[in-house]
């Protein structure tokens, strides 16, 4: 995790020094290179027999409690969004 | 809606070379999704640091947005206790423990299967593994719907590395700093409420 914050860190720096320069290509750059990283998990998860051998003996319990986390979490965040513009808008 | 289904599309294509092992040598590769990831972060942070204006909005952001990761983890533990009236075979603290993993699937399953066995580790795996992979697929069509907060709670404890760069996609850069946050605290959170749940 460190590493991680050193390298956004190392962004920003670069991004700010060259501040006076605007790069319209960053965010086709960005979803591109997102798209490579999905490709690339892909064939991490493709790769993986535990994954893979694991899916079809337990994949239906697994998907049921991710679904059902992911499912709760969106319930109280929207709420959250919901909340936060009712009152930023009545402050307009 | 087209921009999900090209990410589910490049991630389907990406299954399908590995169950086939179309790449040889595979060890080398897991370098390659890291390099990725790392020059993402550094795209991310270089498109912060270039908007002279992005430090002003981030201090305009309202505060409650704070409240984010508690809303995760409590939507989270939610969801997962009421599973377990479908699950009659799984005690509630196995699901919590499984839930509490909230995407950071290496560590909730190597603790899982420590204290609980190989085969709720194996859940914990793949359960956690899923939900990183709804909220790459997912991003999208979830601020559609449920607002830009949704995505980023479902991301979890990966919204400051894996899944940060689609969320500056999906949610937009002002929202960077809101998803950097939240992933610090659930990350940090993920180890205590996994033990905790597996002591019970």
């Amino acid at each position: 995790m460190l590493q991680i914050i050193l390298i956004m860190a190392a962004g920003i720096a670069a991004g700010w020094i060259l501040r006076k320069r605007t790069f319209k290509f960053l965010n086709t750059l960005l979803i591109v290179l997102v798209w490579a990283l999905l490709f690339f998990l892909g064939v991490e998860a493709g790769e993986n027999k535990a994954v893979i051998d694991g899916f079809k003996e337990l994949g239906i319990e697994a998907l049921l409690l991710s679904i059902a986390g992911t499912a709760g979490s969106i319930a109280l965040a929207w709420a959250l969004w919901k909340f936060i513009q009712r009152k930023e808008g009545g402050k307009r | 809606m087209r921009g999900s289904l090209v990410i589910v599309g490049f991630f389907v294509a990406g299954i399908i070379v590995g169950v086939l092992h179309l790449i040889p040598q595979f060890e080398w590769f897991s370098n390659v999704s890291y390099i990725t990831l790392c020059a993402l972060i550094f795209l991310v942070g270089f498109m912060i640091g270039n908007d002279v204006e992005i430090f002003q909005k981030f201090r305009s952001l309202n505060r409650l947005y704070m409240l984010l990761p508690l809303m995760t983890i409590v939507g989270t533990l939610a969801g997962c206790a009421i599973t377990t009236t479908l699950l009659p075979h799984r005690s509630l603290s196995d699901c919590l423990a499984v839930g509490s993993g909230m995407g950071y699937y290496s560590l909730s399953s190597v603790l899982i299967t420590q204290s609980r066995g190989a085969e709720l580790g194996t859940i914990a795996l793949l359960a956690n593994i899923v939900r990183e992979v709804i909220t790459l697929l997912g991003a999208p069509i979830m601020v559609r719907w449920f607002g830009k907060l949704a995505p980023i709670s479902v991301g979890g404890a990966t919204t400051m590395d894996t899944t940060l760069p689609i969320l500056t996609n999906a949610c937009g850069k002002d929202f960077v700093i809101v998803s950097i946050f939240h992933g610090f605290i659930v990350d940090f959170s993920v180890p205590f409420l996994v033990t905790f749940f597996c002591e019970l």
